[in-house]
């Protein structure tokens, strides 16, 4: 990162302190029977100073995704910090299925943290896992979602997805124009860094699988181009300059090429460009508009929206077919977008749009075998739907109160969470891979 | 380009637009009729001459025409509206006449439908005008398409006036 960026990033981030505290993620809608669960705040040694609370950020962890709900600090009855203090007859009283206790310990005059952390089955009166995490007092954000993503795993068997981020776009009123940032923030918008900065549109930001990469397009020389960023330098490069439509970059899942929309040969269509021959593939060769390209887990085809019937619809092909060879996936909307394939590719996560008389959008899942749909969200003007790595959750971006927020819902549609914005129009979420 | 002075630019002539798309639309009700001021200043007499008759009702109707750069589109229609054909067969015209002449046609969407497809609409658009341009003699290195989606509206909001305004096409300098 050069050092424009990050004093940008430190600028930035001091202006959004006073703001920090209203950005605790609302959650608007969660599971009927929670899993109870009593996070006992850490006992923090003398040695310590300025450490974030690492218990509350365990239990929002937990409780954001829904699943959870943690007991609150009042209704404690005693506050264990090791297995030795923990009495289960306490926990069962208080009809707690888990506890999590520890301790941050320290040295005079270092930065550095011990975390230590016991996690319990309280009916089976069972110690399930064990650990001591170090790092800078700094860290203690970093740590905590760690801890999480373990009880997580404990409980549902599914990796946790807390140590994950998001990519975003921001867009902001500023003297003579709007202000675009392309930002990047914990999955729970917090400690948000900005990336790029310009007067002129941003767009579709992508991961690299690897998640050190971000593809997206900026309209920076008055015209749409995608560009390649590396996120911890901050180094960048861009990749296309045709004339047209240059969009819609999407990383391969083994990293090497990108998928991408072009309209230098007349109309939108489908191009494959390989990142290191740079040599340019046509996909597909239609006059009408070919765009929004996913690649299916597999990495030998490419789903993408075209409106060559009339209106959006989501199709396939394989690389390397005619372009004639194209299978047509949906039917049953009045226009269906911005489709990918859960990792099981047969589940296609979409935009929907079920009649003509109500432009209303919102996110779906149809499985393409049997063809039932889940709506899963029910505003109205939904779009850009990222999946978490560990596929229990899609973010989308959506409009709340006249502004463009992000809100996350669970992949059965049960649990909802939103990220106020504190300033601005927030859209396109891009949730990260794993990054441990 | 230099985007500084173009921004100013086109903040004026989407004034000069907006009166005139509030003067079209003045017969509904809603709308009071807008009442358009036209402070130009007189074209400087350079003949000399005290009997000058001043520009000409066809000169005017098209220095009308010439000034109105924004083209407004219905929901979900990549064709400019027929009331504009005049206007935009006048632009061509101009064109034509000035070899020299390089514009921009910028296409917009409003918010509704992905982003992407907004795009790809905006480019349609003024794909549109960009080949009425050419048919009625403006020749293609005078002209750059760009769209801008969804990402520049006009107007902020979620009314269907907002949408209205949004879903145009402008023609800038290049």
């Amino acid at each position: 990162m050069n050092p424009n960026h990050l004093l940008l990033a430190v600028l930035l981030l001091a202006a959004h302190l006073p703001a920090a505290a209203e950005l605790s993620i609302q959650i608007t809608q969660g599971v009927d029977n929670p899993i109870p669960i009593a996070v006992v705040p850490f006992v923090t040694d003398g040695a310590v100073f300025g450490a974030e609370d690492v218990a509350e950020i365990v239990s929002n962890d937990l409780e954001q995704v829904g699943e959870f709900l943690a007991l609150g600090r009042e209704n404690l009855l005693s506050m264990p910090s090791e297995e030795s203090e923990v009495f289960f007859r306490d926990w069962q009283l208080l009809a707690q299925d888990y506890l999590l206790v520890g301790k941050v310990s320290g040295s005079q005059g270092s930065q550095v943290v011990r975390v230590q952390y016991e996690f319990f089955d309280v009916n089976r009166e069972l110690r399930l896992v064990g650990e001591v995490l170090t790092g800078n007092v700094s860290q203690m954000r970093d740590i905590g979602h760690e801890i999480a993503n373990v009880v997580y795993e404990q409980v549902t068997g599914t990796r946790g997805a807390f140590t994950s981020q998001i990519l975003y776009v921001v867009a902001e009123p500023a003297s003579g124009g709007t202000s675009f940032r392309l930002e990047k923030a914990d999955y729970d918008g917090q400690r948000p860094q900005v990336l790029l900065r310009s007067r002129e549109p941003i767009m579709s930001p992508n991961w690299s699988p690897d998640g050190s990469e971000v593809a997206y397009v900026s309209f920076e020389t008055d015209r749409p181009r995608i560009y390649v960023q590396d996120i911890a330098s901050g180094q960048r490069r861009q990749i296309t300059n045709y004339p047209g439509i240059n969009s819609s970059p999407v990383f391969s899942p083994d990293g090497d090429r990108l998928a991408m929309v072009l309209s230098r040969d007349g109309s939108p269509d489908i191009y494959v460009q390989d990142l290191r021959s740079n040599e340019l593939m046509r996909v597909t060769d239609h006059p009408a508009i070919d765009t929004e390209p996913s690649w299916t887990p597999d990495g030998r085809s490419i789903v993408f929206m075209s409106d060559r019937t009339g209106q959006p619809q989501i199709y396939q092909i394989e690389l390397g077919a005619s372009s004639f060879d194209v299978e047509r996936l949906t039917y049953d909307c009045f226009q269906c977008a911005k489709a990918r394939f859960l990792p099981d590719g047969v589940n296609l996560i979409h935009v929907r749009r079920e009649t003509r008389q109500s432009p209303s959008y919102q996110i779906a899942i149809i499985n393409i075998e049997t063809l039932r749909v889940i709506t899963l969200t029910d505003t109205s003007l939904d779009e850009s739907p990222s999946l978490a790595p560990n596929g229990s959750m899609i973010m989308y971006a959506t409009k709340y109160q006249g502004r463009g927020v992000l809100d996350a819902v669970s992949i059965d549609g049960l649990v909802k969470f939103r990220l106020p914005s504190a300033e601005g129009d927030v859209r396109e979420p891009a949730w990260s891979p794993f990054l441990d | 380009m230099g985007t500084q002075s173009n921004t100013i630019i086109k903040a004026s002539l989407l004034a000069f637009a907006l009166a005139l798309f509030a003067a079209c639309s003045s017969t509904e009700d809603a709308e009071p009729p807008a009442e358009v001021v036209d402070n130009t200043p007189a074209p400087a007499d350079t003949s000399g001459a005290d009997d000058d008759p001043g520009p000409t009702a066809e000169e005017l109707e098209r220095e009308r025409q010439l000034a109105q750069r924004v083209f407004y589109f219905d929901f979900d229609v990549a064709e400019f509206k027929a009331e504009d054909r005049e206007t935009l067969t006048t632009h061509a015209q101009n064109l034509a006449a000035n070899a020299n002449l390089r514009i921009r046609l910028e296409g917009h969407a409003d918010e509704r439908g992905t982003r992407e497809y907004n795009l790809a609409l905006g480019e349609r658009r003024a794909n549109g005008i960009l080949n009425y341009l050419i048919v009625n003699g403006a020749s293609r290195g005078q002209i750059e398409v760009v769209s801008y989606g969804e990402e520049r509206p006009e107007q902020a909001g979620q009314s269907e006036a907002a949408y209205a305004m949004n879903r145009r096409v402008e023609i800038a300098d290049q």
